[in-house]
């Protein structure tokens, strides 16, 4: 038995009126506190296994349908109804027998995204107990869960959870005398922001590279191993027990309409309480950076928020009254995302932050996709010479009709990701990327986004 | 995808069906070669196996090197290319030798919004190595640059070896976590 890290991090989890019910406390039950993982703690102070119990007795059916209810969108990214998803499931007829696989992703890559570890290392039994109730309604037979291989000490800690609940007989062979066996298994990733894809992730979780597959067949018909898998965020899935706790009905009454519930929020970059946040969906997101956040913290004024972590096209002052859901998000021209919020003030040069995030969708670019692994590449090499003074007239023309080339020709959303940032900065910089070609320097001076030691 | 680095081999390219010299080859141990076919055993299929039995053998040998990746084909009885297509792809998977603490810096946007640049320099300059240039003279150290590590809300992050240390602002706290390195307080790369 390996030691589980009690090393403290130092994200802030909490604001006044954290816990009420304007601000409910869904996902963050005892984060902060390092002993909050053990199952003990989980069953006698936040309800643990309650939401479970009650729907093993119920139909598989019923749990869906309860979570289709609830209006549960997923939320690694695309905001998907979550119950419509479990609902494609192919179901056991008298002549065909499925073997089902529930995939839990937890490959969190996605750069100023950090809300799934909190829930692994605070919370890895919500997580469980959620895979359990998943597991049960569309009557898996395994379930995975595929987190990053940085991770390994939260691995070591899921897995002691894991094994928690064997113990107590929530998973193993017949749980708690339904007759159903079902387990969950852990998988390391190793280092690839790709395998945040659903199809990139089933691929990598069979011990292949990390390449997304052609859609259709999608996961619901041929998924791990071949068999019918549904892929679901760790925020997604822990939001699960709350769910059948209060009904899908109460829980659909929290957030926004048609975005309910709670979801987590994390802020990073210039403010003066960065951290966790568990807010309602369709929260302004100035009361989340200027309120609960304190909002700048070098004293300049904010320039840029990006709202969902960094595949989201910036937004600038006018539209950071935006509240943030996924709808809201779309019709402003950016997206719900991740929930991972960049703030940027103004002493930010954005051709250097373009640069950076654009870096990284060149590097991490499989390969699989032309349009992807040669664009990106392009406009990090176009960006680099605008930056270091080479930039050439015309270079921002050609940096705009390289995007619709790439964005929409990709087998998956990476290439789309990489354009997101990109269009939007032109769009809505555009002079600091002229400044930059006519004066050969930084339109803002002194900002340093970019090491000079080597590069990857 | 620019990170194609190739796995270290004998000194000449090996050519089709010529084997690794003795004295390059690597064996398993006996303990890691049991827990392969354990992980083997909880797959629907043993190809799965694959990214765990890397991660072994990195553990085992220190690095995924070409023999490495024979190892683990041999280990698990699929194709050698398979192994490599995988080892090749996954940048976790160090392809040439580490130091014995290996400082993994990232970079990205919202470590670079407060000074993860400034610090990448920083380590450079503290342990005399440049960013996936190998190991230091005496083999003490290496970095990397890397991509997002989860720790953004408390950035600059940092990883050595398999811990995160994301509260290192300032230099202080990273002569602390050097120093605590040279007394061993933290978990080795390879055990």
């Amino acid at each position: 038995m390996v030691a589980i890290r009690t090393k403290p991090d130092h994200h802030t989890y909490t604001f006044p009126g954290f816990g009420s019910e304007k601000f409910p406390n869904l996902l963050l039950r005892g984060a902060g506190d390092l002993n909050n993982w053990h199952l003990n703690v989980y069953e006698q102070q936040h309800e643990g296994y309650v939401a479970m119990k009650a729907a093993l007795k119920m139909e598989p059916v019923a749990v869906t349908d309860e979570v289709k209810a609830s209006g549960l969108r997923g939320r690694g990214g695309a905001g998907f109804p979550a119950g419509l998803k479990w609902s494609f499931m192919p179901k056991d007829s008298a002549d065909r027998k499925f073997t089902r696989y529930l995939v839990c992703n937890a490959d969190e890559g996605e750069p100023g995204t950090f809300k799934d570890r909190v829930i692994l290392e605070y919370n890895p039994h919500q997580l469980i107990e959620g895979m359990i109730i998943g597991g049960w309604a569309m009557q898996c037979v395994t379930g995975y869960v595929y987190i990053r291989g940085e991770f390994l000490w939260l691995i070591e800690k899921l897995e002691a959870a894991i094994q928690e609940a064997r113990d107590a007989g929530y998973l193993g062979k017949n749980i708690l005398g339904t007759g159903w066996d079902y387990d969950i298994l852990v998988h390391r990733g190793a280092g690839a922001y790709i395998c945040g894809e659903e199809t990139a992730l089933l691929n990598s979780l069979e011990g292949r590279r990390g390449e997304p597959r052609v859609k259709p067949p999608f996961p619901a018909a041929k998924g791990a191993f071949g068999q019918p898998t549904t892929i679901n965020n760790v925020e997604t899935l822990a939001a699960v027990p709350p769910i059948m706790r209060m009904g899908g009905a109460e829980y659909a009454k929290i957030g926004s309409p048609k975005n309910s519930g709670t979801r987590i929020f994390g802020v990073s970059g210039h403010v003066k309480r960065p951290g966790i946040y568990e807010l309602p969906m369709g929260t302004p997101m100035n009361f989340l950076v200027e309120e609960l956040c304190g909002g700048s913290s070098t004293g300049k004024k904010i320039k840029a928020i990006i709202p969902g972590g960094a595949s989201c096209p910036m937004l600038d002052e006018k539209d950071f009254d935006v509240p943030m859901d996924f709808d809201n998000l779309r019709a402003r021209g950016s997206m719900g995302g991740s929930g991972g919020l960049i703030v940027m003030d103004e002493s930010v040069c954005i051709v250097q932050a373009t640069l950076r995030l654009i870096k990284f969708y060149a590097h991490e670019s499989c390969g699989q996709c032309t349009p992807c692994r040669e664009g990106c590449n392009w406009m990090e090499m176009i960006l680099h010479r605008i930056e270091h003074g080479e930039g050439r007239p015309g270079d921002l023309e050609l940096l705009s009709s390289l995007t619709p080339r790439i964005a929409g020709r990709t087998l998956c959303p990476l290439g789309d990701a990489a354009c997101g940032p990109m269009d939007s900065a032109l769009q809505k910089f555009r002079h600091e990327f002229e400044h930059h070609i006519t004066h050969k320097t930084c339109y803002v001076q002194g900002s340093r986004l970019l090491s000079t030691v080597g590069a990857h | 995808m620019n990170h194609p680095q190739s796995p270290e081999t004998s000194k000449e390219p090996l050519a089709p069906g010529q084997r690794l010299p003795e004295s390059e080859r690597k064996e398993f141990s006996a303990e890691a070669l049991a827990e392969i076919q354990g992980i083997m055993a909880k797959y629907p299929e043993k190809l799965a196996a694959t990214l765990p039995a890397l991660h072994i053998a990195q553990r085992e040998f220190g690095f995924v090197s070409l023999a490495a990746m024979k190892a683990v084909a041999k280990a698990i009885g699929i194709p050698e290319g398979h192994v490599f297509g995988v080892a090749t792809f996954y940048t976790m998977y160090q392809k040439a030798p580490v130091g014995k603490y290996h400082f993994s810096v990232c970079t990205n946007i919202s470590c670079a919004l407060r000074g993860a640049a400034q610090l990448l320099e920083k380590v450079c300059e503290k342990t005399g190595v440049k960013p996936g240039a190998g190991p230091s003279p005496d083999g003490m150290w290496s970095v990397e640059e890397v991509e997002c590590l989860a720790g953004c809300g408390v950035a600059p992050c940092v990883q050595v070896n398999h811990d995160v240390y994301d509260e290192l602002v300032d230099e202080q706290k990273l002569i602390e976590v050097m120093e605590a390195c040279k007394r061993g307080e933290y978990r080795p790369w390879a055990q």
